[in-house]
């Protein structure tokens, strides 16, 4: 699904300090002429909908410090900050409109500044979804991210924190579950809203980490091979059913259940399954200002069962691990955000003691955002890591600035 | 249950659920297209609406339940100008319902025919949030609800026909009160003409154009750019130069804001909206809103302070 960009926040941030700031100034002296508004100008403008296509772009920028020097081990998500300093999290450029009367289009192309100062560039979703299907249903055709939970389908940009929760990590990687496939959905004709998706995805590469992934991954301590697509069976397949509720005029609720199910790499007749639940609950004011006040929780939970083939040292086992995380979110005024987030992930840890990705740990997390219009950001989390397996406990903060240039499709609830 | 069967029965249970009723479902996006499409349509329609009349209509949550009421529309009245552009399309592409997709006869897009204020020579987030198409508050005007009644009358004659005759005999009837209501309030604001006010967002220009008043001066610097405290040293200035005894707040703008500059600068705070149903007894009527704000108005200029 996507997330792109939106108006969806405003600040207001000053308004205290200004109030207070404009009483300190003597009015009468030598004030300014306030501005004239811009005349009313007859002319055809070059946007309103009058584009075949939406461009924009948008910059995510952290920088911060960590007592932990080996930083991608502690931070598992992708777009995650990469090194003390400064990290480019992500550049993301949207292109997205009308196909024709049967198609909606959309591609999302992401630029990254690795630590060594490469640039790479990824094409991380290019899709269709149609728009003119009888009986609520819909499908989606191309490269994109799996409806699996909420933070999973959406880019790094529309979080609520520096970095993805830890359970992602563990289960998706650093870039998350993405393929390319096909989805279908269903509206159902239910007087609450209640959808089901049913997708399938090719389930091997680097995106596909709990799948076939790549040849010289590993997983749990065990080397993989995803070898080819012989039958349906070498899919992934990926089930979602949600369902929102309105509490009164002010109260949103949103619940979903995941899976995500297919053969991995460790060898012939290994699968995979994960499922997960997540919830999402929010309250804004009826008299929202740029959409504040307002507060919002969210949790996922996930479990995995991975079997693992024999090799020739190690026994066919199947592992079992999972992984939580809630978080609150409180818009305290028009523009301001602070929020606190719990994370812990825990279960087998494999035949590879020293892989970081499958301590156990929890994680604790506090942010502040400003956002001084709806079209950046400035946010600073700390973030405490206890973690298990003999890493060290970490402290963190991380500064965090966003810039979205141009118009950018408007994001799911 | 095989999933051919599955979806078979989905189908069917999807078909079924429509109601028998022959009443066009209508869905405005913000309140005051709510409040036309009640007039015109009377009991021939049913119609929801998805934005609060007291909330912030350019950040409206794209909720899921808005795209089940989508779903089940015959009509979609949008403003069109882009003050639902961070809102809107999420539902309508979630809501699988071609009835309401672009250039079907079901979407209506107010804003066509109306001659609109404020269009940007030039795109550009510096000065603001500017819309493209221009200023989206259009509906302060009783001319273009006037405009806009009739379109809508159109599409519903379109879309059931065998209801036109009551549809007209609404649209008529509307516009002869608003007609005459609009006398009354030309009347009643006409010894304040030529006075300036100060609003809170750039909302109120189409209602002071109407009426001969001067809308000029904003509480915000920039369309939807916060209060700065320069900026409101400035407007503090020009309202004691200019002698200005009103500042026009909406249910979802910052009143203290709107307190602390009228105090100091001897004005009145006067609360409006933009929505029926924003001001009591105004609900889904958009003549009595005008009416409501109107009285509140002259009544604002005439608060002894």
């Amino acid at each position: 699904m996507r997330p792109f960009g939106s108006i969806a926040f405003f600040p207001r941030a000053l308004l205290l300090g200004a109030t207070v700031a404009a009483f300190g100034a003597a009015p009468g002296q030598d004030a300014p002429q306030p501005t004239p508004p811009p005349a009313p100008i007859t002319l055809v403008s070059g946007a309103g909908g009058k584009n075949y296509l939406n461009i924009s772009f948008d910059a995510l920028i952290a920088a911060g410090v960590s007592t932990e020097p080996d930083v991608p081990g502690l931070q598992t998500g992708g777009h995650d900050p990469a090194q003390r300093g400064f990290t480019f999290q992500n550049g993301e450029i949207v292109l997205d409109g009308a196909v024709d009367p049967y198609f909606r289009g959309q591609a999302n192309i992401v630029l990254q500044i690795t630590p060594e100062g490469g640039t790479t560039i990824e094409l991380e979703e290019v899709y269709a979804t149609t728009t003119s299907l009888p009986h609520n249903l819909q499908v989606k055709i191309g490269q994109y991210f799996s409806e699996f939970g909420r933070i999973n389908p959406t880019h790094p940009h529309t979080w609520d924190f520096v970095d993805q929760p830890l359970v992602n990590g563990r289960m998706f990687g650093g870039d998350g579950l993405r393929s390319l496939g096909v989805r279908l959905s269903w509206l159902m004709p239910t007087p609450f809203y209640s959808e089901i998706l049913f997708g399938v995805q090719n389930g091997h590469g680097e995106t596909a980490t709990s799948f076939g992934s790549t040849a010289g991954e590993t997983q749990f301590g065990r080397p993989l091979d995803p070898g080819q697509v012989k039958s349906f069976s070498d899919f992934l397949y990926v089930p979602r059913y949600d369902a929102s509720f309105d509490v009164g005029d002010t109260q949103t609720i949103v619940v979903g259940a995941s899976g995500a199910f297919g053969p991995n790499g460790t060898g012939s007749a290994a699968d995979t399954a994960i499922g997960g639940v997540d919830f999402f609950w929010k309250w804004k004011s009826a008299r929202a200002q740029k959409g504040f006040p307002f507060v919002k929780v969210q949790a996922e939970a996930m479990a995995r069962s991975y079997d693992a083939a024999a090799t020739p040292l190690l026994p066919e086992t199947t592992f079992h691990d999972h992984g939580a995380y809630a978080q609150v979110v409180w818009g305290i005024k028009p523009m301001w955000t602070v929020g606190a987030r719990y994370d812990r992930v825990g279960g087998d840890v494999g035949d590879d003691p020293a892989d970081p990705r499958f301590a156990p740990r929890q994680r604790a997390a506090l942010e502040g955002t400003w956002y001084p219009t709806e079209y950046s950001k400035l946010r600073v989390q700390y973030a405490y890591d206890d973690r298990g397996g003999g890493f060290k406990d970490a402290n963190s903060v991380w500064l965090q600035f966003e810039f979205l240039l141009g118009a950018h499709a408007a994001h799911k609830f | 249950m095989s999933f051919k069967r599955f979806l078979t029965a989905a189908a069917v249970a999807s078909a079924s659920a429509l109601p028998a009723s022959a009443a066009l479902r209508v869905v405005a996006t913000t309140p005051e297209y709510g409040a036309i499409a009640t007039a015109v349509g009377g009991d021939k329609v049913t119609v929801a609406v998805l934005a609060k009349p007291t909330e912030d209509p350019h950040f409206v949550d794209a909720k899921p339940s808005h795209i089940v009421t989508l779903n089940h529309a015959d009509v979609l009245i949008e403003g069109g100008a882009e003050l639902e552009v961070g809102w809107l399309p999420p539902l309508t592409d979630g809501a699988r319902n071609t009835k309401i997709n672009a250039g079907a006869p079901g979407r209506v897009r107010a804003s066509e025919g109306i001659q609109l204020l404020d269009i940007p020579a030039a795109l550009d987030r510096s000065l603001g949030d500017l819309h493209a198409a221009g200023n989206p508050h259009f509906m302060m005007d009783p001319a273009n609800g006037r405009i806009v009644a009739e379109h809508v009358a159109t599409v519903f004659c379109q879309l059931d026909a065998a209801s036109c005759a009551s549809f007209k005999g609404n649209l008529q009837a509307f516009e002869e009160k608003l007609d005459a209501k609009t006398k009354d309030w030309a009347a009643a604001l006409a010894p304040y003409k030529g006075r300036p006010i100060v609003t809170y967002h750039p909302t109120w220009k189409y209602f002071a154009a109407r009426f001969g008043l001067v809308s000029e001066l904003y509480l915000e610097p920039k369309p939807g750019i916060p209060p700065s405290p320069p900026h409101l040293a400035e407007v503090m200035q020009a309202m004691n130069d200019k002698k200005i005894k009103i500042v026009l707040v909406e249910p979802f703008q910052s009143r203290k804001t709107a307190e602390a500059v009228a105090d100091r600068t001897g004005a009145t705070v006067v609360d409006v909206c933009q929505f029926p149903g924003g001001l009591p007894g105004t609900d889904r009527d958009y003549i009595a809103l005008l009416d409501a704000d109107v009285k509140a108005i002259v009544a604002g200029f005439e608060a002894k302070k």
